[in-house]
């Protein structure tokens, strides 16, 4: 097993490789799921604080939400 | 095409990907690590350090497979204007860096025992060092401007400026006296590896391209995410 680790003696070279790839590769996965993450959140209160979306035209919005929908535009 | 333009669409796209490409990520990354690092011989000449080229030759395809694919977007940005193609680029460059910054750093670490150097200015070597710097270039420029639209447009044309630099890598072995070795894989009489390396590296290959289109993927939703707040900002603060 030891034997194996030592890669015929070119340890220090083939386990940086792989250490390298896996360090860069790996803190580009977590750096990108966590900005996803990190605007989806943002993006939810910001919608959330608009509150609910303005019905489009033409469909029938129920009577308590185009009441909720003027008071947004009016302060929107 | 243009019916990829309208972001919802793109986005359910993406999610239908999303699920396949980590799998096959996964699969294939545990495969090609059990193969490249336990299941291939050693070479005869070169050892154990053979292992380093199942890293290496995957980073150095997906490098300059990252920076073909922002150049398409680059040309589908300035000709068509389509938004998605600046997000697309967008994406792809850090992705692309990556897995160049990684070829070139197991290329040392490979030349060393082998070459007995760390580094050597020849042709191959140089190209594919001005292939990182013109992806940190791209980078830089969409970020330099006020106006992100031009940031975007210098960029993309940078992109497909520095696209010249691609084939020079690919032939930079056959049109110069290199250290670097000539082609092994892809040239016109076949593979000119055993299979029993040519399968670890194969399968790494996969991997690696899965990562990409699994990171990109997640990285121009982040995009589409991050023009959405913006536009709400913006609604909120003119009304």
């Amino acid at each position: 097993m030891a034997n194996y680790f030592d890669m015929g003696g070119y340890a220090g070279f083939v386990w940086p490789s792989y250490a390298v790839a896996a360090i860069v590769l790996g803190v580009l996965f977590i750096a990108t799921w966590r900005g996803l993450k990190s605007r989806e959140r943002t993006l939810e209160a910001l919608l959330a604080s608009r509150g609910p979306r303005r019905p489009r035209r033409g469909a029938a919005a129920p009577v308590g939400e185009r009441a909720d929908v003027t008071a947004n535009e009016e302060t929107g | 095409m243009h019916r990829f333009a309208n972001p919802n669409r793109f986005l359910k796209l993406a999610n239908a990907i999303l699920p396949w490409s980590t799998g096959i990520l996964v699969l294939s990354l545990a495969a090609g690590l059990a193969l490249s690092l336990i299941w291939s011989p050693v070479d005869y000449q070169q050892g154990h350090t053979v292992r380093i080229m199942y890293i290496h030759v995957p980073a150095a395809w997906m490098g300059m497979f990252a920076y073909t694919a922002m150049a398409v977007a680059a040309a589908v940005s300035l000709i068509w204007k389509h938004p998605l193609a600046d997000l697309a680029g967008r994406a792809t460059a850090p992705v692309g860096a990556a897995f160049t910054f990684v070829c070139l750093v197991t290329g040392a670490l490979w030349g060393k025992p082998m070459w007995g150097t760390w580094w050597v200015w020849d042709a191959r070597l140089t190209s594919m060092l001005i292939l990182l710097f013109l992806y940190f270039g791209y980078m830089a420029l969409q970020n330099a401007f006020d106006d992100p639209q031009r940031g975007n447009k210098a960029a993309a044309v940078l992109a497909l400026v520095g696209f010249v630099n691609v084939p020079v890598i690919k032939f930079s072995v056959d049109w110069w006296n290199t250290l670097h070795q000539p082609a092994s894989v892809v040239r016109m009489d076949g593979p000119a590896v055993d299979p029993s390396m040519l399968w670890p590296l194969l399968i790494m290959g996969l991997a690696f391209k899965a990562f990409y289109v699994t990171v990109v993927l997640l990285r121009i939703k982040a995009e589409i995410a991050d023009a959405k707040i913006r536009a709400l900002r913006m609604s909120e603060i003119h009304g």
